[in-house]
């Protein structure tokens, strides 16, 4: 089974739309939305949940004040100033080390998990989908991607499909990295702008570090072809293979406003023929 | 005063309206990028870069001449960022979050601490507008403990604006946390609302007072206007897709740069900010 994860760097590339236009396209193939921080493929997806889970990861101390000597030997060792004068922990300060929990003399604090997001299993009109969320304002984004890609892999090969299509989240940190580990392929959506350009060059030097092969598509390529070039340039000489351009369409917009891919909106529109040029590309080459 | 500049959804327009806002206030500004992965600001403020720092995080390093096995650092360690295999030690520095939980539980104070690297940060300056921003080292996966230090250069003498990364988790938290006012920066389709509705819900849950600036906002439908109006979020500025603006962002051009008439605009929207927070 081959797994192709869409990343783009900057935010607001068009990852999601690209990647709804292939869902279009593909055959046999389950889907992922790997950006669990701000998921927004179910909102074109529509998905019909099948299964529901608590998605349970990192601890949090907490402190009984009855138990609690007030030694401050917790406050001495925490190195992220979670714990307050009146031995509170600050939830969001709490880096879950546990150090205050293992080390307390008194065992007045607890170290209970946490359940920080929710993960599903979905039908939809495409196939099957695997999607999560992230509770607001939590960590373990990394955690959850991975976690959210496996089920996405067995689902493809409990169903005998042979393409899992995954959805990755912008940046370079850590959700992104924990969406490229055992990637067939990372396909780059950028766009002709200088930030667009000079996150481009950071994301593909991460799929370099993590020895994923990337390709590149260059969104709204008409904006700026200038700079559309100058990205292909660059991708030239990373041996990034270059999957085609795609222009400025704002049936794009129209389409995501009805819940529809490009493809469903208006098939003959020049967004969707370049987006199957590079699908068509795509799936020759990987 | 700290106004923090965030989105949900990333490409909305966060690092045009913090930089546009950061030249057209004649007061003394600094400008933080704290999109660490992907800072872009210093390609539009263009500033003169005067230092560089790296910046690091503590790693465990075991003396294996001191070390009995005893497997102590790999219970206590959450992260399994060190462990204990056949007649060695291994730390996993890259997973290792800095919490010194091994160091501290060693019977035979055999592990002592060196350094890995987040990233850098650079500060800078354009014409009396103060510059810095985090760069986070390829490869690295935790972003919040160089953000924060990013955020050790706010001084209280200015006016501090951050421009925040996409998303509503803990890079975000990191980046909003103890600021006056949040800038939350959307477009009109139902992507930029859904994760509006998201980042609202994270700046609630840190209780401060929020704006909205909705960007190409003659491109998608009503719907964030009605989700503002229902939630009694102010919506601050409006700007209209114009493709002059989208070509000269392209180039890293700003809006007040490429139509000077907007310098106006981003100057009342920060006194409606001053009015909401102070």
């Amino acid at each position: 089974m081959k797994e192709l994860v869409i990343i783009s760097g900057k935010g607001g590339t068009g990852k999601t739309s690209v990647i709804s236009a292939f869902a279009s396209l593909a055959e046999s193939k389950v889907l992922c939305d790997a950006d669990v921080d701000a998921a927004d493929l179910h909102l074109i997806m529509a998905p019909e949940i099948k299964e529901r889970h608590d998605f349970d990861s990192g601890n949090t101390a907490k402190i009984d004040v009855g138990k609690c000597t007030q030694c401050d030997l917790c406050r001495d060792l925490c190195r992220w100033d979670a714990i307050s004068e009146d031995y509170v922990v600050d939830e969001m300060e709490c880096e879950g080390c546990g150090v205050c929990y293992y080390f307390c003399p008194e065992k007045a604090i607890a170290f209970p998990i946490n359940t920080c997001g929710e993960w599903f299993i979905s039908d939809t009109r495409f196939g099957p989908m695997a999607h999560a969320r992230l509770g607001l304002a939590e960590e373990n984004s990394g955690k959850l991607v991975s976690l959210i890609r496996k089920e996405g892999r067995e689902l493809a090969e409990k169903k005998n499909l042979d393409l899992l299509l995954t959805d990755g989240p912008p940046g370079v940190g850590c959700p992104v990295i924990a969406s490229l580990g055992g990637a067939s392929a990372v396909l780059i959506v950028a766009e002709p702008t200088v930030s667009g350009k000079h996150d481009m060059e950071r994301v593909s030097e991460l799929a370099a570090f993590f020895k994923v092969p990337a390709m590149l598509c260059v969104n709204k390529f008409d904006l700026n072809p200038e700079m559309g070039e100058a990205i292909e340039a660059f991708a030239k000489e990373k041996n990034i293979k270059i999957m085609g351009r795609v222009p400025f369409d704002p049936g794009f917009t129209y389409a995501m406003v009805e819940g529809k891919t490009i493809v469903e909106f208006d098939e003959q529109g020049q967004g969707s023929r370049a987006v199957k040029s590079i699908w068509e590309k795509l799936t020759g080459s990987f | 005063m700290i106004i923090s500049i965030a989105s949900g959804k990333g490409g909305t327009g966060k690092t045009t309206v913090a930089t546009n806002l950061a030249v057209s206030l004649e007061s003394k500004v600094q400008i933080l990028d704290c999109d660490v992965e992907e800072p872009n600001a210093h390609l539009f403020i263009k500033p003169h870069m005067e230092e560089t720092r790296t910046i690091t995080t503590p790693v465990p390093e075991v003396d294996m001449e001191k070390c009995n096995l005893c497997g102590k650092c790999g219970e206590i360690c959450q992260f399994r960022a060190i462990l204990v295999i056949g007649e060695t030690v291994l730390p996993f520095v890259e997973m290792c979050h800095s919490c010194g939980g091994c160091m501290e539980v060693c019977p035979e104070k055999a592990i002592t601490e060196t350094t890995r690297e987040l990233g850098r940060i650079e500060k800078g300056h354009r014409n009396g507008l103060e510059f810095i921003h985090g760069k986070l080292r390829i490869g690295e996966a935790m972003s919040p403990p160089l953000i924060k230090s990013v955020r050790q250069y706010t001084r209280s003498d200015m006016l501090t604006i951050i421009d925040a990364p996409p998303g509503t988790s803990c890079p975000v938290i990191a980046s909003m946390k103890g600021a006056d006012f949040v800038l939350l920066v959307t477009e009109p389709t139902p992507f930029g609302l859904h994760d509006l509705k998201l980042a609202v819900g994270a700046v609630r849950i840190l209780g401060i007072p929020c704006g909205l600036v909705i960007n190409r906002s003659d491109m998608g439908d009503n719907r964030v206007l009605d989700y503002a109006k229902k939630e009694s979020v102010p919506v601050l500025m409006e700007i209209p897709f114009d493709r002059k603006i989208a070509e000269a962002y392209s180039r890293g051009d700003m809006i007040v740069e490429a139509m000077p008439e907007w310098k106006e605009k981003f100057v009342q929207l920060y006194h409606d900010i001053d009015r909401i927070a102070g």
